[in-house]
């Protein structure tokens, strides 16, 4: 992956800041250049938000067939996670035995390695998740 | 507007075609449609090709002008337009050659499919994939294709108490349809044992509950409904032709019992034709994965909400049931070219209209359906097609 692309996305990957349509308030994960409710009017009044990290399971699957990047790892948890202030983030849980793992489930983010380009690549960090 | 019908249809069988080139699969399918309608290539006035990453899978892009020489039609110099839209590229690409000959900008147009997907590894077949999610926030963290959906099952079970055994029935449906279609990739018929005991893919979907990776390519002539009198008696009518978008990722919709953009883009369809969901006599729906068709059929207004597992294990949607789903076989059995598939859905749905569908006819039938989803539902296509 080239730097840049992974640049770009670090305030959110690393600290959760998402952001906050300042005319009617909604929050959002990722991010939004435009709010969809407010659409123009919001253009440019867009402003970051950090989020707290905490959310619930909404759903979750086990991977047994993982991508490139990601092989050796399996089988691992991947969940939509509804968070406190509203957004639903798609996330790794960690530090869970997989029969653990159920809808309702509290979760809060923490920092972790996500994968890398190899031996000599970069190394790509961001958000998991574990139980609260 | 003017009327538009389908006039020819053509498709490769769809497998693990090694010692076939997507050149080869895009000729092949073309032809076919060409001979089928009963037309000559000179007669064709614009083509439409979808496709989802002959880039990722082949490398090789500006596929639209490769299949006009493949086909030998530089001379003519027609305009040749690829489409892209993940797993619906060749619903799309219908879409627009639907739109060229209603508008009365073109007459006789050509639309097709292709995905040639077995000239790279599992992994980056896999890879290729996942860019029809979000890269960004959805393939960066670890998530599949099959995650995705195995993320909206795992929400339908529990909202609705949907069972393994149900997705598993929608396997079993379509193998026993697929066991009928000489072009499908696999003919063998198997049981709900034999998919629950496959080996797991993304929890709960097991391998038996995915769509697999396919070769393959389909085509077929669109004509203005009165130019299409002088080549056929039997002619199918596109009576709707509708698309419908969503957000590329999952987590950013508002459901996910259910793709928002099928329900619109069916809306759209029943209005456009002026007919409802119990008009129709059998759908080709877009089962990439077993929870997806239960959702379509939820979806497209056959069943009601949560009730689509319950009806496919019922064999409401068997061949001789109340409305036959996937004939085809569908993607499960069928096979699943990507680019191909929304254009492999319209053959079978003329086919069947035709009475040409031996084995797997359905009586009777009158008007069918097709229902194409890219990615996880960020873009969905559907067609009605009604023999007159």
């Amino acid at each position: 992956m080239a730097v840049p692309r992974y640049w770009r996305e670090i305030p959110a990957r690393y600290n959760l800041i998402g952001n906050k349509c300042t005319v009617c308030g909604n929050i959002y994960f990722p991010p939004r250049a435009i709010c969809p409710i407010c659409r123009r009017k919001s253009f440019g009044k867009m402003v970051d938000y950090k989020l707290k990290g905490t959310g619930v399971v909404e759903s979750y699957t086990i991977i047994h067939v993982p991508p490139p990047h990601f092989e050796g790892e399996e089988p691992y948890i991947m969940a939509l996670i509804k968070l406190d202030e509203g957004p639903y983030i798609t996330a790794q849980i960690v530090d869970c035995d997989e029969k653990d793992v159920h809808i309702g489930m509290r979760v809060k983010a923490t920092f972790r390695r996500i994968m890398d380009d190899g031996e000599k690549g970069a190394i790509y960090y961001g958000y998991k998740f574990i139980k609260e | 507007m003017r009327d538009v019908a389908v006039i020819g249809i053509g498709m490769t069988k769809f497998g693990e075609l090694w010692e076939r080139s997507f050149r080869e699969l895009v000729a092949e399918a073309g032809i076919e449609a060409i001979i089928d309608a009963g037309i000559e290539g000179k007669d064709i006035d614009a083509m439409y090709i979808g496709g989802m990453s002959s880039g990722g899978f082949v490398q090789q892009e500006h596929v639209a002008p490769l299949a006009i020489e493949v086909a030998g039609l530089e001379d003519f110099h027609i305009p040749s337009t690829r489409v892209e839209g993940a797993c619906a590229s060749g619903g799309m690409a219908v879409h627009q050659g639907y739109i060229a000959v209603a508008s009365g900008i073109h007459d006789i147009v050509l639309v097709g499919g292709a995905e040639k997907m077995t000239d790279v590894v599992g992994t980056e077949a896999t890879n290729v994939l996942a860019s029809a999610a979000d890269r960004e926030w959805e393939a960066f963290f670890g998530m599949t294709f099959p995650g995705l959906y195995a993320l909206m099952a795992r929400y339908h079970m529990h909202k609705y108490g949907t069972t393994p055994e149900q997705l598993a029935s929608v396997a079993v449906k379509n193998h026993y349809n697929g066991s009928m279609n000489p072009k499908a990739q696999f003919n063998r018929r198997i049981s709900i044992e034999d998919v629950l005991a496959s080996p797991m893919v993304a929890d709960p979907l097991h391998l038996l509950d995915c769509s697999p990776i396919t070769d393959g390519a389909a085509a077929a002539i669109l004509a203005p409904v009165e130019i299409a009198k002088k080549y056929t008696d039997k002619i199918v009518k596109i009576i709707a032709s509708t698309q419908a978008s969503d957000t590329i990722s999952l987590h950013s919709r508002k459901r996910f019992d259910a793709l928002p953009a099928a329900i619109h883009a069916a809306k759209n369809a029943y209005k456009q034709a002026g007919i409802e969901p119990k008009d129709i006599d059998l759908a080709e729906v877009h089962d990439c994965f077993t929870i997806a068709e239960i959702m379509a059929i939820e979806d497209l207004g056959f069943f009601e909400r949560g009730k689509g597992g319950k009806a496919t294990e019922e064999g409401l949607t068997s061949l001789n049931g109340e409305i036959p789903i996937n004939t085809s076989g569908g993607l499960k059995s069928k096979g699943h070219p990507v680019g191909a598939t929304g254009v492999a859905q319209i053959n079978e749905i003329v086919s069947q209209l035709r009475g040409e569908a031996k084995e797997r006819q359905v009586k009777d039938a009158e008007i069918g359906l097709t229902h194409n989803v890219g990615g996880s539902g960020g873009t969905a296509v559907v067609h009605i097609l009604e023999v007159v």
